[in-house]
């Protein structure tokens, strides 16, 4: 790559593509795709070398807002789709962007694999509390009392606590964002790109379509007032006792990614018969 | 069977076939092991199955040996030698036993009662101490029984003295000296009892020979054709592809992932596709139904990759350990929406390379998903085979790499095919998606765009020349017997005897199901008047597959039966001779 290329991407612009988004107007999303953006040129990472990774919802969308190689695959599935594309090309800076619904509901059990497996990818979920594409049911983080035509009267369910099990599934490193923050959020998400391992940021991203009550969110977040940790004890009590509202990184862990040696052959394919022969 | 008449010389025969029933880690397959390998080394030729329950321990499990001069790709009609070291929970399969009036029976008094089926088959029936006799010496029953087998069958002692050295020097000397104790037990118990004929001396070869199983030759053809990613869950009986795939891959530079299910697995290769790098999965029809979605996927985002299904008795967990042909319906039509892509079926043990190789190669030039339909017979039997040619099939994906002003990922290229940018190239930028896209790759809801795509997506499987590999077709004659997968061996066989009988058939096993191939059908079916189709399904799919594709020619009959049990050569035989003019 020459200098004036390396320049020239290194403009948040030069990572957004012509595409237009099908989010409506006022989405929090839009301000997330900002962030990416901005954290993709902080880094300077050439576009080509990167890869959005997603699934199915209003979020999962971003990939082809970007200029980088993007994959829009099926519901709930990009954690392992993206495992498959990172282990097999480390070279490559993978990010995955997922939805409530798309990442803790049809994609829950990815989530905790993902967390578990710690390959150096970063997993950026925009929770909304909503099924925002079929329009206003209840996400495993939507609270109990959310009236829906689909749960009338609330689901009377707990939410889901995504950190948490994030924590305990084994993710390296776990922040919270707020979409209304894109300069904080993109921050944020360079540290995460660049933190080793399974890396997972939780945006608050409001639904004004469906929720328009998230739109307060913006009066309810607050930066977190003590530094990330790195003793996932303390790390838990924090997050299992903040109001939800808490921006910021939260835990940071030193667990060793998972990434097999890929791309040095030792033997020619003939050594591999010599099992079989009489 | 001739009675023994003192020292005369023994007829011989050309095919002897051995079963060694036991309860579950009663050894009865370590017995049957030994002795194909000890014959092969020996200069036979041969094949194992086995039969077992779904428990690990404490379940049902026979070794079912079929030890030949020429090589064999079925089983027998029935054994002519069948060990009991016990008969606990024989009965579950008695019916896969089958044992006829010429046939010996060995049965340990200790052992329990003798199936009734196997009592009703008329066989001779001679008792032997078995456990008590591996007791006294301090040896494993299972030896005993080896040594009894080898002697009847007519091996020598030093056929088996290395084999049984080199399968248990892990276990040190004390464990060779028990064993080698225990098959000259055997062997000397059996002295006085004889077949009636024991195997012929083999046809010796010069050729390379392996014994290998299909799960194993479908691994080494994935490699072979390029595939250097694999992730999966565990699934009887596909787990040993994933065994050998294991370690192979880390030597050739890759690797595979187990992942925490089916929906992670195939969506772990289409990533690694995506990446650049052919990948592979292997399951079995549960966990082919799971990866449905994401094949969609992969067929409308034109990421090339291989999903190997062993299929077993379905439907739902089904019978997990036998072998069925009846996930031909899912494979072909299990998708949503239009979606073509390849579904090809191995046809023997060593098959089972070459047509996954292909697999890899297709899957790549078409850059469209791939479904190889094995079964639990080719894949976990073990057979001698010569070793397989070197083809030159090695998937060679068309690559964007020099790319000036805007790319298209999906342009509407000639043959369907449009070079595949791989992330890394510079101004390659694309993102994949399973939404009806442009041919840029953006998502569209248009009418043009859908069917452009559509057509796109047919065209390129359908004018791709597959070349003669796409079906075996052999003999010429007024009936064509028609079938698929493993069961062309024993259609095969049958047919031998046929000829036998100066009855010609032809024989017509599509290996590439998917797309279909009217025209080279039709050229295959020329003249013929009576179609018998065979196959190991229920619900006759394979017939009502040909039924909608193709036209079959003159009156057509079906042989099919579920699993487990094997559709004997003696049936297809049958068949045919109640069906000529």
């Amino acid at each position: 790559m020459s200098t004036v290329d390396m320049r020239l991407a290194c403009k948040p612009a030069d990572y957004k593509s012509d595409v237009k988004p099908i989010w409506c107007p006022g989405c929090g999303d839009y301000h997330v795709l900002m962030s990416f953006t901005r954290a993709f040129a902080e880094l300077g990472l050439p576009p080509e070398e990167i890869v959005v990774v997603s699934g199915i919802g209003c979020s999962s969308r971003i990939p082809a807002y970007t200029n980088c190689y993007g994959f829009h695959g099926v519901h709930g599935r990009s954690l392992a789709l993206a495992a498959g594309l990172k282990v097999t090309r480390p070279d490559l800076t993978v990010v995955v962007a997922s939805g409530d619904g798309d990442g803790y509901s049809i994609g829950g059990n990815h989530f905790l694999h993902a967390c578990r497996r710690n390959i150096d990818m970063t997993y950026v979920v925009m929770d909304n509390r909503v099924y925002g594409m079929t329009k206003g049911q209840p996400s495993p983080t939507t609270e109990p009392d959310f009236d829906t035509a689909l749960s009338p009267g609330g689901t009377g369910l707990r939410p889901f606590h995504p950190l948490v099990v994030a924590l305990a599934s084994g993710a390296n490193f776990i922040a919270r964002c707020f979409s209304g923050e894109p300069n904080e959020t993109a921050s944020i998400l360079v540290e995460a790109i660049r933190h080793p391992g399974f890396s997972f940021v939780e945006i608050l991203s409001p639904c004004v379509t469906f929720r328009p009550d998230e739109k307060e969110w913006k009066n309810l977040v607050h930066p977190a007032p003590v530094a990330a940790t790195g003793d996932p004890a303390k790390a838990a009590r924090r997050i299992m006792t903040d109001d939800g509202f808490n921006i910021g990184i939260l835990y940071r862990g030193d667990r060793r990614p998972y990434q097999p040696a890929v791309g040095t052959t030792s033997v020619d394919v003939s050594e591999l018969e010599k099992d079989f022969e009489l | 069977m001739l009675p023994s008449q003192g020292r005369c010389v023994m007829a011989e025969s050309h095919s002897i076939s051995i079963a060694i029933v036991g309860s579950g880690g009663a050894g009865a397959l370590t017995t049957g092991n030994f002795l194909l390998e000890a014959a092969c080394a020996a200069g036979w030729q041969g094949l194992i199955t086995r039969t077992v329950g779904p428990q690990i321990r404490g379940g049902e499990a026979a070794a079912l040996v079929r030890l030949a001069t020429q090589p064999v790709e079925c089983m027998p009609d029935r054994f002519d030698l069948l060990i009991g070291i016990d008969w606990l929970n024989a009965h579950r399969f008695g019916a896969e036993i089958e044992v006829g009036p010429n046939s010996l029976v060995i049965s340990d008094p200790r052992g329990g009662d003798i199936p009734p089926v196997v009592a009703a088959g008329g066989a001779r029936l001679v008792e032997i101490p078995i456990k008590d006799m591996a007791k006294a010496i301090d040896a494993r029953p299972n030896m005993v029984a080896l040594g009894i087998a080898g002697r009847l069958v007519g091996l020598s002692t030093e056929d088996f003295s290395s084999v049984i050295e080199k399968r248990l020097s892990e276990k040190g000397q004390a464990a060779i000296d028990s064993s080698r104790a225990g098959f000259e037990a055997g062997f000397n118990a059996a002295a006085e009892l004889n077949l009636g004929a024991r195997l012929a001396r083999p046809t010796l070869t010069s050729a390379r020979r392996w014994l290998v199983s299909g799960n194993e030759a479908a691994a080494l053809g994935a490699i072979r054709g390029g595939v250097r990613f694999a992730a999966a869950y565990p699934i009887t009986p596909a787990t040993e592809i994933l065994e050998w795939l294991s370690p192979s891959l880390v030597k050739m530079g890759g690797a595979l992932l187990q992942a925490e299910d089916e929906l992670a697995a195939i969506n772990m290769i289409i990533g690694a596709s995506f990446g650049g790098t052919p990948a592979l999965t292997a399951t079995s029809g549960p966990g082919l139904s799971l990866m449905i979605e994401a094949l969609g996927l992969a067929t409308a985002a034109e990421i090339p990759i291989v999903v190997i299904d062993v299929m077993r008795g379905g439907p739902s967990t089904g019978i997990p350990t036998k072998s069925e042909q009846a996930d031909l319906n899912i494979a072909v039509y299990g998708f949503h929406g239009d979606a073509p892509h390849l579904v090809l079926a191995p046809q023997s043990v060593g098959d089972c390379l070459f047509t996954t190789q292909w697999a890899a190669y297709l899957a790549e030039a078409l850059q469209v998903p791939a479904i190889v339909l094995s079964d639990q017979f080719v894949g976990q039997a073990r057979v001698a085979i010569e070793r397989p040619a070197d083809v030159a099939f090695l998937g060679q994906r068309a690559r964007a790499t020099d790319i000036a002003g805007v790319y298209q990922r999906y342009a509407l290229a000639a043959g369907g095919v449009s070079p595949m940018a791989i992330p890394g190239t510079r101004g390659g930028q694309y993102t994949a998606d399973g939404l009806t896209h442009t041919e840029r790759g953006i998502p569209t809801s248009g009418a043009s765009d859908h069917q452009a795509q559509l057509d796109k997506r047919r065209d390129k499987l359908d004018r791709f020349n597959y070349g003669d590999h796409w079906a075996t077709i052999e003999g010429s004659g007024e009936l064509a017997v028609i079938t698929w997968g493993s069961l062309t061996g024993t259609v095969r066989e049958a047919i031998e005897r046929a000829t036998q009988d100066d009855v010609t058939v032809r024989l017509v096993a599509p290996r590439l199901l998917a797309p279909v191939q009217p025209e080279r059908l039709a050229a295959a079916l020329d003249g013929a008047k009576r179609m018998l189709v065979v196959e190991q399904s229920h619900g006759a799919q394979f017939h009502r597959y040909l039924r909608a594709h193709y036209d079959l020619p003159g009156a057509v009959r079906v042989l099919n039966r579920p699993g487990p049990l094997p559709i004997r050569t003696e049936e297809v035989h049958r068949a045919i001779m109640e069906w000529r003019a």
